[in-house]
């Protein structure tokens, strides 16, 4: 039982920093998307849904198989730079999992803009503040602020999501689990364990979310 | 194009099977899910604090561990379980359970879960006064449930409910991994045969995203149904 543990733990750091990674570049592709989609061009409009539907229609593991079999498929990108970063299954995991956490994220974003009171838009324009800073200094902070608490479902969710790395050779805990169930034959203590170590990750989560709700949230 | 067509040439019919048996096991699941969540929200709900904790962590854990994770314990899990059981008996063979009860019984336990916490939270949204008044007017605490609770329960959820299928919809890929002959399953089985990944996936992505969109249109459908009376 005790044994386990080393290598489980490795997993939990390769777990941790794919988790991370994808949230960082998740979040960054979430805001672009929900800025393109309060947009007025309804072609802009248009692609940034068409976007969000795509990754929130079909399944993760679809999209991981798309990027790590499916791209490696085509011999225009094999033959380019690209080839050194998607022959990697670390970094197609890293690229599946922050395209389906962005279209998530710029769906939350999406909904916190279109709540913000029209009172503070039209307040900073009585003030004379360009258009620019309010979207910068008003609406990004304020509708950061609203979608805390569903932002920090979609960590919880996308920190499951990352369990699929295991199945693209990526030894992350789920993965380390796999090995331990196969070599010991002992699938309670392998895959229990796991979900204890996952479920101490989302109590972390849970709770750093909620003070951090506490401490930035927005009282209205 | 060719390679989709029917018959001995194509993957067209298989993965049109494929489909179908993506779609009996979301159903399956589903319908599994809505037992666990009939018997755990009347524990999340109640007031004897041991019920409550069990309701809570059946909700807790399972929504805080990975799918994937449920359903190798079950698939190895399970199948230990089961010869163990069996080795009790006297039987000391190898018995494989089949893997569609295991997926939809994977994936209908956590969707189970979520749709526990619809109904629970349907059930708090339900006016106080329904209660109240068929209590006034001397009906049975099983039959208040029944005809008064449980259909304004179910009209409240659908919406919520829509999410859930949705979210079990995409689960059913995963069981792909214990050899259940599904979308996912057979666009690798394709993908492996022909080599072309990238036109199969792309076809169960599309595969995926019709479900997703048919099963809203009757989701909405239904939803006007339900709120007729409203």
């Amino acid at each position: 039982m005790i044994s386990i543990f080393p290598s489980l733990l490795n997993g939990t750091v390769i777990t941790f920093k794919l988790l991370i990674s994808s949230m960082f570049f998740g979040l960054l592709i979430g805001l672009f998307f929900a800025i393109l989609r309060i947009n007025n061009n309804p072609l802009i409009n248009k692609f940034a849904y068409g976007y969000s539907y795509f990754f929130r229609g079909t399944p993760l593991l679809v999209q991981l198989y798309l990027i790590y079999y499916g791209l490696a498929n085509i011999e225009f990108l094999r033959n380019s730079f690209l080839w050194v970063v998607i022959r990697e299954p670390y970094w197609c995991a890293i690229i599946a999992f922050s395209l389906n956490t962005g279209a998530y994220t710029s769906e939350i974003l999406r909904s916190a803009f279109q709540t913000i009171k029209e009172g503070y838009i039209e307040a900073a324009q009585s003030l004379g503040v360009s258009k620019k800073i309010t979207f910068y200094k008003i609406q990004i902070p304020i509708a950061i602020k609203q979608s805390l608490p569903a932002y920090g479902n979609e960590i919880i969710l996308m920190l499951k999501g990352t369990s699929l790395a295991s199945v693209i050779t990526i030894m992350d805990l789920m993965g380390e689990a796999r090995k331990v169930n196969v070599l010991t034959f002992k699938p309670f203590e392998a895959f229990i364990t796991a979900g204890i170590i996952y479920l101490f990750l989302t109590f972390i989560i849970h709770n750093i979310v909620k003070y951090l709700e506490k401490k930035y949230g927005f009282q209205t | 194009m060719e390679l989709l067509s029917f018959g001995d040439t194509g993957w067209g019919d298989e993965l049109f099977l494929a489909t179908l048996m993506t779609i009996a096991v979301s159903i399956a699941a589903m319908a599994i899910g809505f037992v666990f969540a009939l018997i755990f929200t009347p524990l999340k709900l109640s007031k004897n604090k041991t019920l409550n904790l069990i309701g809570n962590c059946y909700t807790t854990i399972i929504r805080g561990v990975p799918e994937l994770l449920v359903i190798y314990l079950l698939f190895f899990g399970g199948t230990g379980a089961v010869m163990y059981v069996a080795s009790i008996f006297g039987y000391d063979g190898y018995i494989e359970i089949n893997a569609f009860i295991t997926g939809a019984l994977a994936i209908g336990i956590i969707s189970g879960a979520y749709s526990t916490e619809v109904f629970r939270g349907a059930i708090l949204s339900i006016d106080k006064g329904q209660f109240e008044a068929s209590q006034v007017l001397g009906i049975k605490k099983s039959i208040q449930f029944y005809k008064v609770i449980l259909p304004q329960m179910l009209r409240l959820s659908i919406p919520n409910l829509s999410n859930v299928w949705q979210i079990t919809l995409k689960d059913t890929s995963l069981i792909s991994v214990t050899g259940l002959v599904e979308i996912m399953r057979q666009s690798y089985i394709a993908a492996g045969s022909t080599r072309d990944p990238l036109f199969f996936y792309s076809v169960a992505a599309v595969l995926y995203l019709v479900l997703t969109f048919l099963s809203m249109k009757i989701i909405n459908k239904l939803e006007i149904r339900f709120n007729k009376g409203y």
